[in-house]
């Protein structure tokens, strides 16, 4: 058994993000009501999913300067399970709007960054798949990798905030940071996205480690 | 100056009731409308995902151990 503290700790977080989340005051603001609680679920997703696909990208070029196999598989399943959050904050994210913005879809340019930024990411899978020389598989995905997290800031970070958006702090609509997120809601914001961050690395780490004893077996 | 004071007064006596009155929230539910099942339902769901992850971390630990002694 590895170290534990910190998954009791993502334990922790998280029971308080959900009894805290639900039960302690929140600003009241027209057309978002309640679901401004959705912050500290939906948000917390994207975070987890940032983290994991850094890592994903350090591992990458890890394993271009190493040629070390683990390092491939450690971006590998870092990968797999940023997507996966990555399509939990897409479907959390339609549902709110779909009660706040009226359509679940409305070509917000946030929505469309993220959605080509999931695709790349799709991509990368399928890539890896299409490959049968491990070695050439894990060298060309590595480089597709540090594109592909290359992609991200300009798709998420920056285009998103020149236009407008329906998302808070783009195209000069405020963001929840600067006006909405009162002090009761930062308690709850903070804890909730590290006790979810620790808790993807951790679903991360049980992936990696299934994928280096998958390997371990087939090189043995 | 005493008049000022009881503006003062009044006025903040009256802003609460004011911002009361602007956005229908869910402050019934959360008293008597049964908010809290919804809250420990989603706790008992999380702390079922939760132990079934402690449970893959062990079973994957066992693994580790048993591969590295054979």
């Amino acid at each position: 058994m590895r170290s534990w503290w910190w998954k009791i700790l993502s334990l922790l977080l998280l029971v308080y993000t959900i009894v805290g989340g639900f039960l302690m005051a929140v600003p009241r603001m027209d057309i978002v009501n309640e679901t401004i609680r959705n912050l500290y679920f939906h948000v917390p997703m994207w975070f987890v999913m940032m983290v994991l696909f850094t890592c994903a990208f350090v591992y990458s070029i890890k394993y271009l300067r190493s040629a070390d196999m683990k390092h491939d598989i450690y971006a590998v399943q870092f990968t797999n399970t940023g997507i996966v959050f990555s399509i939990l904050g897409m479907l959390t994210g339609m549902i709110w709007a779909q009660y706040t913005w009226g359509t679940a879809w409305s070509n917000d340019p946030k929505q469309l960054g993220t959605a080509l930024c999931m695709l790349i990411y799709f991509a990368y899978i399928i890539l890896r798949g299409g490959i049968k020389d491990e070695e050439k598989k894990a060298k060309i995905s590595a480089v597709y990798n540090i594109f592909a997290f290359a992609m991200i800031v300009p798709l998420i970070y920056v285009l998103p905030r020149m236009v407008d958006s329906l998302h808070p702090g783009n195209g000069g609509n405020p963001a929840f940071g600067k006006y909405d997120l009162d002090n009761t809601m930062r308690a709850v914001f903070y804890p909730a996205s590290l006790g979810w961050i620790l808790f993807g690395v951790w679903i991360a780490s049980l992936q990696i480690r299934t994928a280096l004893l998958k390997y371990q077996n087939e090189n043995s | 100056m005493a008049k000022r004071i009881v503006t003062i007064i009044l006025l903040l006596l009256v802003t609460p009731l004011l911002a009361t009155a602007e956005t229908e929230m869910a402050d019934t539910m959360r008293s008597n409308g049964k908010i809290y099942v919804v809250v420990t339902v989603l706790a008992v769901i999380f702390a079922g995902i939760f132990a079934y992850l402690v449970y893959l971390d062990r079973k994957i630990s066992r693994l580790e151990k048993e591969k590295n002694h054979n």
